[in-house]
């Protein structure tokens, strides 16, 4: 089936219910998105579908023909990082990390929508995200970061 | 003789006016007891019948004061908000006196002596005892007085002229109180107003004679029948519909959400033998439903629900786990096994988020990640491959109209409604 990754067209081979996290880890080596529950509990396999924040972990893949998908790996390198990225970068809004392209991909779907939210808005869009370093308040001042620039 | 008349005339005039002022139907003179006045375990009674009749929902906004009224209630004729129910003197009920108060739940007549809109639900409240009534005044007229004037209502010509209430209360509404075989009875048609909900209404917004319990929706959300029409896979047990209420979920039967995650929040604070009364009435009723055949599903020919189920739903579906650790088993739910799709697509695109500041199941929506045709397809797979009941007439318009409902869907995806954490505290 094709996939549409990062403005790419990618030709995959995978059974049709196959979570989308996997067929972008093993198939096309794209690893920004993590495996931390399967169960759409933690956020950090969030990737972005037709604008919208998905859970990668509980998107059959079958559903995802001819739209568009965006990774970590689509909004900028380590060169060269996207808005989001760099107010990360900036506030160094990461501990262990797990957590952080699952946020950076959530803040990057609100911003398009809400490019001036504000913290009552970015915490309502974060919270089905968990981190167990206890990294959020950076997370927020980098979102908030972001959204004033 | 002559010069007698006039004292007697005078003596006449005083002694009309002071009777007439014992029959004025202002009863503002009549005297309204002081806070302190109130003895505790009538208060405290007035708390659980409260919680029972769950005046809590309908008039504490989100993020609001308890009691201070100003939640829209949408009905098909406009929006009419919930009042101030506080014992403040201005804006609240502070000046209303008991037979005030035993007025507006008997006849729908508020202290002015105008009709409410029968979105207060009077149709039920009119067979509250005169007892209970009097508990409950007690109670909310020992909570903190908020001072908050409601909004006003929205609704168009001639709906917005009180005095067109009598028209339809002369058809529609017959004062009680009714006498009840059994408290379970009296506490479910009458302080509960489960029918208000779980009944069909009619063009005119009234429920449908003959119909209790037959099924009805609020707010986005279907409230399935649970009478002898109940399309419960399981039959419920007394224990189980106890339970549920108490906890608001129940392993072997669904999870209480949309406005009835409200009602067992506030039922959770209701000692369990008045639950229990409850539901033997209502498992009495179920348990008098004729046998049911079971319908051939509709043909899953092209239907590629099997792999979406696998990928989306199964991990935490498929779980050994049972509610409220793991999702629930899906061959038992309400959602799929019930007379309208309209609450499982709720949960399909908007997921059960847990209440604000509490913990509680956490299900992610699937609005976005699924397509709407994807959807249809998982719902119509889910029907056809758990239950026996046939497919659902209409899919298509149920969509529509879970997505209509919209962002107010997923507000009561949530459990409870919002309320700001110093009532919860309160409560507590």
């Amino acid at each position: 089936m094709k996939l549409h990754v990062n403005g790419k067209v990618h030709e995959v081979s995978a059974d049709p219910d196959t979570p989308l996290l996997y067929v972008l880890r093993d198939d096309l080596g794209l690893n920004g998105a993590k495996y931390g529950c399967g169960l759409g509990q933690c956020g950090s396999c969030t990737v972005i579908v037709d604008g919208e924040a998905v859970f990668s972990c509980v998107a059959p893949v079958s559903a995802l023909e001819g739209r568009k998908i965006t990774t970590l790996e689509g909004l900028g390198t380590a060169e060269h990082p996207g808005p989001v990225q760099r107010a990360f970068i900036e506030e160094q809004a990461a501990q262990c990390g797990f957590c952080i392209p699952g946020m950076v991909m959530r803040a990057t779907a609100l911003l398009a929508k809400e490019p001036h939210a504000d913290e009552a808005s970015i915490r309502k869009a974060l919270q089905p995200h968990l981190c167990r370093c206890g990294t959020h308040m950076r997370i927020i001042r980098a979102v908030k970061k972001a959204a004033k620039a | 003789m002559t010069r007698n008349w006039i004292p007697a005339y005078v003596g006449m005039t005083v002694a009309a006016l002071a009777i007439s002022a014992c029959v004025s139907t202002d009863t503002s003179t009549q005297a309204v007891a002081a806070k302190a006045s109130f003895d505790p375990s009538l208060v405290q009674r007035g708390a659980v019948l409260s919680a029972i009749g769950n005046c809590r929902s309908c008039h504490t906004s989100d993020n609001g004061k308890s009691f201070a009224g100003g939640v829209p209630l949408r009905t098909s004729f406009g929006t009419v908000y919930s009042t101030n129910i506080t014992p403040d003197a201005q804006t609240g009920i502070g000046a209303w006196s008991e037979a005030d108060f035993r007025r507006a739940m008997r006849e729908g007549v508020d202290r002015a002596g105008r009709h409410l809109y029968p979105v207060f639900p009077y149709d039920h409240f009119t067979h509250v005892t005169d007892e209970d009534d009097r508990a409950i005044y007690a109670y909310l007229m020992t909570r903190p007085a908020v001072h908050a004037k409601a909004p006003a209502n929205e609704l168009a010509f001639p709906f917005n002229i009180r005095a067109a209430i009598a028209i339809w209360k002369a058809r529609y509404f017959k004062p009680g109180p009714k006498h009840y075989a059994t408290r379970g009875e009296y506490l479910v048609d009458g302080l509960g107003h489960c029918g208000s909900c779980h009944t069909p209404r009619n063009l005119a917004g009234a429920e449908k004679s003959g119909q209790a319990l037959d099924g009805g929706e609020a707010e986005g959300w279907h409230a399935y029948a649970i009478n002898e029409k109940s399309q419960s896979p399981t039959p419920w047990t007394v224990e189980a519909m106890t339970g549920y209420l108490k906890r608001g979920y129940h392993a072997e039967h669904g999870i209480s959400r949309g406005p009835m995650a409200a009602v067992t929040d506030e039922l959770a604070d209701v000692p369990e033998p008045e639950l229990r009364e409850m539901a033997s009435y209502l498992v009495a009723l179920m348990a008098s439903a004729p046998k049911r055949t079971p319908t051939p599903p509709a043909s899953l020919a092209g239907n590629g629900g099997a792999a979406l189920y696998a990928a989306a739903c199964a991990s935490c579906h498929d779980d050994s786990q049972p509610l409220p650790f793991g999702g629930m088993a899906l061959p038992l739910s309400m959602g799929v096994a019930g007379e309208s799709p309209l609450n499982l697509l709720n949960v399909i695109l908007y997921g059960l988020p847990p209440a604000a500041g509490s913990t509680g199941p956490v299900m992610p929506g699937f609005d976005g990640a699924l397509s709407d045709a994807q959807i249809l397809e998982l719902a119509a797979w889910m029907r056809a491959r758990f239950t026996r009941n046939g497919p659902w007439p209409d899919l298509e318009g149920a969509l529509r109209k879970a997505r209509k409902h919209g962002a107010e869907g997923s507000r009561y995806a949530a459990g409870g409604n919002g309320m700001d954490p110093a009532s919860i505290e309160e409560k507590r």
